[in-house]
């Protein structure tokens, strides 16, 4: 079955590798384009073109994103109004955390973590740690828009600081390092 | 000690962040979603060890964090914990040899940043 290699992603590395290797041979001093051409090559040889590569890691960002904004604001809304009570006993918390909105909540947040680690499985730290955090800004701009709570100067300084910094990392290519620099790929 | 602290969060949530990311990278590219295959890769990273670490380690920060809260307020704690962003592009840089160029490293400054300033604000 020589199509299931295609999405074999060691493969898929290990040849992007040899040709990077390969190509840096013969020419010195052009570091950024053999990585572009390396890029593309995993990404021909994967069956993902640059465009859906952009795409998908778009797609995960807005998952773990979402995934923790929707999770925190369930679990806070339920665990907050159980916190406000004046007594509670083991039972109480129990029951709240089999409320509904409570397990959507949970899995939310575990639907978060996964992403991030799909995310993790093909992007750098560098890349993701970043870009995620524009979950800062949509937190603030959604509790001025449904909570109305009043934004300072202060805090648009700081949404325009953070969504510059996303912008930026969001510029440079999602993954820059090979699989040999983990040490541990098979 | 609240320093102390503070030193302990971005140490051990930057290393939990660096051995996912390593971890990740040693299993390979995950594609396939379907619950079986998510299950398997799931079982995979169970038995990785650089993943175990990690979570060791973000039990570790979880742990002080909330002794860091249980000394000093909430809104010196997460700002605090900002510079994690820098810390961990530097490990990515160093660690984990990626290639960090002065829009990531802008980039991780201008976010460490705007997070201090808006729990600040």
């Amino acid at each position: 079955m020589p199509g299931l290699g295609l999405l074999d992603p060691i493969k898929t590395e290990r040849q992007a590798e040899d040709l990077e290797h390969k190509i840096r041979q013969r020419v010195v001093g052009q570091e950024e384009p053999i990585r572009q051409i390396a890029r593309a090559r995993r990404a021909h040889v994967a069956g993902l073109s640059p465009i859906k590569q952009s795409l998908r890691n778009a797609l995960f960002v807005a998952i773990v994103v979402c995934g923790n904004l929707v999770g925190d604001v369930l679990l806070r809304a339920r665990m907050g109004r159980l916190a406000a009570l004046p007594a509670i006993g083991p039972m109480a918390y129990l029951n709240a955390l089999l409320n509904a909105w409570v397990l959507v909540g949970v899995l939310l947040l575990i639907v978060g973590i996964g992403a991030q680690l799909a995310l993790l499985s093909w992007a750098d730290l560098s890349y993701v740690a970043p870009v995620t955090s524009i979950g800062y800004v949509l937190t603030a701009l959604a509790g001025k828009l449904y909570l109305h709570e009043p934004l300072s100067a202060g805090r648009w300084a700081a949404i325009f600081l953070i969504t510059t910094g996303v912008i930026l990392v969001s510029r440079t290519p999602p993954r820059t390092a090979g699989g040999e620099c983990y040490g541990g790929r098979q | 000690m609240k320093w102390a602290l503070v030193a302990v969060i971005s140490a051990s949530s930057a290393v939990a962040d660096v051995l996912q990311s390593a971890g990740m990278k040693d299993h390979g590219e995950i594609r396939d979603f379907r619950p079986w295959a998510v299950a398997g890769h799931l079982a995979r990273l169970m038995r990785n060890r650089k993943m175990l670490v990690a979570v060791a380690s973000l039990a570790v920060s979880f742990s002080a964090f909330l002794a860091l809260i249980s000394v000093s307020e909430l809104s010196f704690a997460v700002p605090a914990t900002a510079a994690t962003y820098v810390l961990e592009t530097t490990l990515a840089k160093y660690l984990l040899k990626e290639h960090v160029d002065w829009r990531r490293w802008t980039g991780a400054s201008l976010v460490a940043g705007g997070v201090a300033l808006l729990i600040l604000t």
